[in-house]
């Protein structure tokens, strides 16, 4: 796997390229990997020096995602900053990098994310691997969400596996052997799925491209599936994307690999891993096989709204902390698979941006009960007992976090909520309404948890539970202000992600009888044409018996 | 000066983020009165506001501000708007007003309490969500400032958090409004795919316009009505309201009588229009439950002994007066009476305030009684605002409660019925709770603690013998009047529930014409007026109404002065009453056993079946895999093998099965 990453960083080395003036993208999986080189040699005696470096690589790569938001061209719904270096000639696999609206924003989590994880997180033991597979996590995670070749794609995808599995049997809780094997064999059995899929696709693909091309774009806009193998195919890239994400019922990982995974393994499996699936369905799925996406949505709308009542019902009922967390995770991403396969512009944005949001506020979670261990060294919840009492502003920070979550107005998870909602109601509407439950089902458990970690009267050790330091704070700072900016004002967000995502529902619509229905017109007269309201108000053959049938 | 609306959110903002930053700096009482003058120069942007319109012509009373384009996606374009009509303009002025004076009282309320600061930053957070309710130009700002209030209020609700009775009633009102939001959020949903725009011109307009369909219409009234039924505590979510008097009592009367629980009745005269074009049964559906829920709530009212629980099942009661007014179509009614209302109860809260303070936190009024002697300005303005509850004229709730049952006639002769015995029964329950309170028979100095306490003769009350002034349990204590801060609100707000009432003063001959109707014709026409009814027997009987309406109160002070203060009948408190016809301790059993083993199961198949088949999978294929590759160590390596084998079979299967080579 290692000697996997290296390959494409030679293949870029010689191939040179003229054409952009900085390799910014090249340079945001470069950074990491470099950093995690010269972590791991660094001498043992040299710990300060080794954090030091790792600080480095994830503050400039950061900084580079950040550059890379400023840079960013609003309005365009196209790639930008792409590169493209051929990388296996004889195989059609190329070095192709480019961003738009639906990856900006992932990357710059990404980017974020990590040298926060670095800075708040104390691994305890053995920092330098710990570090440097952190950064080969940050490295592969990177690379997934700018890669345009499938096969590139593919080999960032399973990176990822490799530091995780790492992190979680390594620094880990209790029960770390058993969660990291889960995980990683779990996350493979989907990947050889995806790895029979793409060969296949680049393989068929060949006679509509007249060549062997692994080009996401090549494929997607040259390539034209027959309706049975493009389902086939599809569904072996949805099947490990499923496992990522995860869809219910293939979850099961993910509460173990979260409850035992060490914090800053949570708070990057939460914020961007998890992303690689719901990303995945929207890079990979939707655009390569519109066909099969449009006929096989009923089956992925329901999963999904199953995940999010089933997800939240779990949750209510978890004993550990981290652990309700996880299930919550289950219901969010639910949401996120709902508006994927909306197929209109509010729900696929809502899914783009509370791809982002979740991180954000799941990842802070996490975080926040990491301290909480720290703290304690347990994340039961019956052994917490009225932190409000002696830690307030420990208790305000994780107050806003959870409203975010539970999705209260004025705060990111809102937003992105209510997008997914609306837009999925115009073409998905049953499944919207009964995902809406969900909302209620969100308070139910987050706030019992909170009531019963937080209020009351603190007993035994509780009462000596340490406020929030002022470098806690700091790390939670950055999450705290993102919820409540794009609570606020999601717009500099939406603008970005809009483009992309009515490009990617047009190339929907245009390779499949998916119609999206006039939005406006639906179960109301049009102004000019009083009484006939029949017939406009049915977006799709699955929709059926809704108030507007008379 | 519409255009500068958004100073009336502004300056609770400000007072926010100010007491967020320095609060601690800021301590008591400093802290309270930064708060209480935030709140003061919203009051006064919204007069500013009202004399803005006022000025103007009918037509030109609709002013839309947009701050920012908030949630911009295609065809889904939600600004950040304020909407400034005679309708938001009257909601802003109650409500900042009220506001500013209960700000005032609860900076001598929380004297003392170590987290005073806090306090008012809820209490701000609060205001600043309230005028953004009430100012949306679209359901999802209103949408914003309802789940803000919603919130702030679980944060007062719970705000003596080490208490469990506390904690739990926060969050079962949070999640009991949820249900509510549920319904608003498909209703903004329903209306994008109806209209294109979840914005109340554009919706109001559809219905008027004719090109909102009457199902579509009664989908979205309906579930709008369900948002309102939980945040305006009605049937059959009203259970989470009696429970919210765990918080600080400036709460109860803040949030949880004079504003935020009538935002429910806001919405619905809000899309007034909508309601027009729904079914011919939504509005006796909204009337009903309006009616139900206010003669259900007044009987349980009866029977409380907690001087805030009553005051809670009161107003229950109350809303529902005014859902049945919005029923029957007589919104202008539903404003005036919300006004009047808030007026009274906030008076009223207030005043239970002020003697539980008194009483050194005791709220049972079995423990109370002769009260009126110690605290006669919390007594004084106590009986007005009862005066006013129980539908004396001329106080305010006299004028308002007449107008809705007389719009409840002209609808429906049971619903009128209803209304007159839940008059009645209004009257009843507040005549007991101001005689066991101020009058009847002395029950507290044995409250102390009762070895110690030697008990006061009449005689030596008559005497004017006090006990001497001690606080805590040991030793006997007295009550005592309330601090200035606390007495100035009580004061105005007795004025505004003496004199309220002539904001919409009914047309009857003797009144003059000038006066008439004021609330109406400033409403109009946003909201429509009288017009409707004119012609039934009912309206041309109006004096008739009014002897009845009267009547019903004497009877009701009447009656309750008979059983409480002369005792000559025996009190009628069956416990049914006082436990609320068991709808609470029903809904908590079965979210208790049914609901929670149901979850308790859901998370069982978890762990047992979904998780269970994973790990049993694996188990066969390590089993398998073991007997194959004996001598082998390392997991992960003999699943990649399997899994690599895997991959070549479903290649193989690919290429030959399926052809694709």
């Amino acid at each position: 796997m290692i000697a996997a990453t290296t390959a494409p960083v030679a293949a870029l080395l010689a191939a040179e390229g003229p054409a952009l003036d900085f390799p910014i993208l090249t340079m945001l999986v470069i950074v990491p990997i470099v950093g995690a080189v010269l972590v791991a040699l660094t001498r043992r005696t040299r710990p300060e020096l080794t954090k030091l470096i790792a600080l480095i690589s994830s503050i400039t790569t950061g900084a580079l995602s950040v550059w890379l938001l400023y840079a960013f061209e609003a309005g365009d719904g196209g790639f930008q900053f792409t590169s493209k270096h051929v990388w296996i000639e004889q195989w059609g696999i190329s070095w192709h990098l480019g961003v738009d609206g639906i990856s900006l924003f992932l990357i710059v989590l990404t980017g974020v994310l990590f040298p926060l994880s670095i800075i708040g997180i104390d691994p305890h033991h053995d920092e330098r691997p710990y570090l440097a597979w952190l950064l080969m996590l940050e490295a592969g995670v990177m690379g997934s969400f700018i890669s345009l070749d499938l096969f590139l794609f593919f080999i960032f995808f399973e990176i990822v596996l490799v530091p995780m599995y790492f992190l979680i049997g390594g620094w880990g809780y209790e029960n770390r052997v058993y969660a990291a094997t889960k995980f990683f064999l779990y996350t493979m059995f989907g990947s050889a799925f995806m790895l029979v899929g793409l060969i296949a696709t680049a393989w068929i693909a060949r006679d509509d491209l007249g060549r062997l091309s692994f080009d996401l774009v090549e494929i997607a806009e040259g390539a034209d599936f027959a309706a049975t193998t493009g389902r086939w195919l599809f569904f072996a890239f949805a099947v490990a994307f499923a496992v990522k994400v995860p869809i219910f019922p293939l979850h099961t990982w993910l509460p173990d690999a979260h409850t035992q995974a060490p914090t800053a393994g949570s708070v990057v499996l939460a914020g961007v891993m998890l992303k690689l699936g719901t990303y995945g369905f929207l890079r990979f799925g939707l655009y390569l096989f519109p066909e099969a996406a449009v006929w096989s949505r009923s089956l992925w709308l329901t999963l999904a709204v199953i995940g999010i009542i089933y997800g939240a019902i779990v949750a209510t009922m978890q004993k550990d902390l981290k652990r309700l967390v996880a299930y919550s995770s289950v219901a969010h991403l639910g949401f996120i698979i709902l508006g994927t396969f909306a197929f209109t512009s509010q729900a696929i944005s809502g899914s783009v941006l509370q791809m982002v949001n979740h991180g954000v506020s799941t990842g802070a979670l996490f975080l926040l009960v990491g301290m909480v261990y720290e703290r304690r060294k347990t994340r039961q919840i019956s052994e917490l007992k009225g932190i409000q009492q002696v830690a307030p502003i420990f208790a305000a920070g994780f107050m806003v976090v959870m409203l975010s979550s539970i999705g209260v107005p004025g705060l990111n998870g809102f937003i992105g909520e209510y997008l997914i909602l609306i837009g999925s109601f115009q073409t998905a509407r049953w499944w919207a309404v009964v995902a809406t439950v969900g909302v209620i089902l969100a308070a139910l458990y987050l706030l019992w948890a909170y009531q019963r970690v937080f209020h009351g009267e603190p007993d035994d050790e509780n009462r000596t539970f340490r406020e929030l330091q002022p470098t806690e704070g700091l790390v939670l700072l950055p999450f705290l202000a993102a919820i409540v900016f794009v609570g606020v004002y999601p717009k500099p967000l939406l603008d970005r992600i809009e483009p992309s995502v009515d490009v990617l529902v047009t190339h929907v619509a245009e390779r499949s009888d998916f119609e999206v229905p006039e939005i406006g017109t639906q179960f109301s007269v049009p102004p000019d044409t009083h009484g006939d309201d029949d017939g406009d108000d049915h977006g799709d053959a699955d929709d059926h018996g809704d108030e507007g049938g008379e | 000066m519409t255009d500068v609306v958004w100073l009336v959110p502004l300056f609770p903002l400000v007072g926010f983020v100010t007491i967020l930053l320095f609060g601690r700096r800021l301590g008591e009482p400093r802290a309270g009165y930064v708060a209480t003058a935030m709140v003061l120069a919203s009051f006064v942007v919204s007069v500013g506001l009202f004399f803005d319109l006022l000025s103007k012509s009918e037509d030109e009373r609709e002013h839309v501000e947009t701050l920012f384009s908030w949630v911009p996606v295609a065809s889904l374009q939600i600004d950040m708007a304020f909407l400034v009509d005679p309708l938001s303009v009257t909601m802003l002025l109650f409500v900042t007003g009220i506001s500013a004076l209960i700000h005032l009282y609860a900076v001598g309320y929380m004297h003392g309490d170590p987290k005073f600061s806090k306090f008012f930053l809820y209490l701000n957070l609060f205001v600043l969500s309230m005028t953004l309710l009430v100012l949306g130009e679209n359901l999802l700002v209103t949408f914003l400032g309802w789940e803000g209030v919603g919130t702030c209020s679980y944060f007062l609700i719970s705000f003596w958090h080490t208490r469990e009775s506390a904690a739990t009633a926060g969050k079962k009102a949070f999640v009991t409004n949820r249900v509510g939001d549920f319904g608003v959020m498909i209703a903004m949903f329903l209306s994008f795919s109806a209209v294109g725009s979840i914005s109340y011109l554009d919706l109001n307009g559809s219905a008027l316009g004719g090109s909102l369909t009457e199902t579509t219409a009664t989908a979205i009234a309906a579930l709008l009505f369900l948002g309102a039924v939980g945040k305006s505590a009605q049937l059959p979510l009203y259970f989470w309201l009696p429970d919210a008097m765990e918080g600080p009592t400036p709460v109860s009367a803040l949030i949880h009588a004079a504003t935020m629980v009538t935002a429910g009745v806001f919405l619905m005269v809000r899309v007034n229009p909508v309601l027009f074009v729904a079914a011919g049964w939504i509005g006796p559906l909204i009337a009903w439950v309006g009616a139900i829920t206010a003669l259900f709530a007044a009987t349980i009212a009866l029977a409380q002994t907690d001087i805030k629980k009553v005051l809670a099942y009161s107003t229950v009661s109350q809303l529902g007066y005014m859902f049945l007014a919005v029923g029957t179509g007589a919104y202008v009614a539903a404003i005036f009476h919300m006004v009047t209302h808030a007026f009274f109860k906030a008076l009223l809260f207030l005043g239970s305030g002020s003697v539980i303070h008194g009483m050194h936190d005791e709220q049972d009024m079995r423990k109370m009684g002769k009260l009126f002697r110690f605290m006669p300005v919390t007594a004084g303005t106590f009986i007005i605002g009862w005066l006013a509850i129980a539908g004396v004229p001329p106080f305010a709730g006299f004028w308002s409660k007449d107008e809705i049952l007389l719009f409840a006639l002209a609808d429906s002769p049971a619903l009128y019925l209803i209304g007159i015995i839940t008059a009645i029964l209004t009257a009843f329950y507040m005549t007991r709770q101001v005689v066991m309170t101020f009058f009847g028979q002395q029950q507290w100095t044995s409250h102390a603690n009762e070895a110690e306490a030697p008990e006061l003769t009449d005689d030596e009350i008559a005497a004017g013998v006090e006990p001497a002034e001690t606080h805590g349990a040991h030793g006997e204590f007295k009550p005592h009047e309330s601090p200035p801060t606390m007495l100035l609100p009580l004061i105005v707000l007795a004025g505004l529930a003496i004199a309220g009432g002539i904001i919409q003063l009914p047309s009857l001959g003797i009144i003059p014409k000038d006066l008439q109707h004021k609330l109406e014709d400033w409403l109009h026409p946003i909201v429509p007026g009288e017009a409707d009814i004119t012609g039934t027997w009912a309206y041309d009987n109006k004096w008739i109404l009014i002897a009845i309406a009267v009547a019903c109160a004497v009877v009701g002070i009447i009656g309750a002065y008979l059983v409480y203060e002369r005792r000559e009948r025996e009190p009628f408190e069956p416990q049914l009453f006082a436990d609320g016809w068991n709808y609470d301790r029903a809904i908590s059993w079965f979210m208790g056993n049914p609901g929670r083993q149901g979850f308790e199961g859901a998370a069982t198949f978890d762990a047992r079946v979904v998780d269970g088949a994973v790990n049993g999978v694996a188990t066969a294929v390590r089993e398998t895999a073991g007997q194959v590759r004996k001598g082998q160590t390392g997991y992960v390596r003999q699943y990649a093998g399997v899994i690599g084998i895997g991959v070549v079979l479903l290649l193989a299967w690919f290429v030959v099965i399926r052809g694709i080579l």
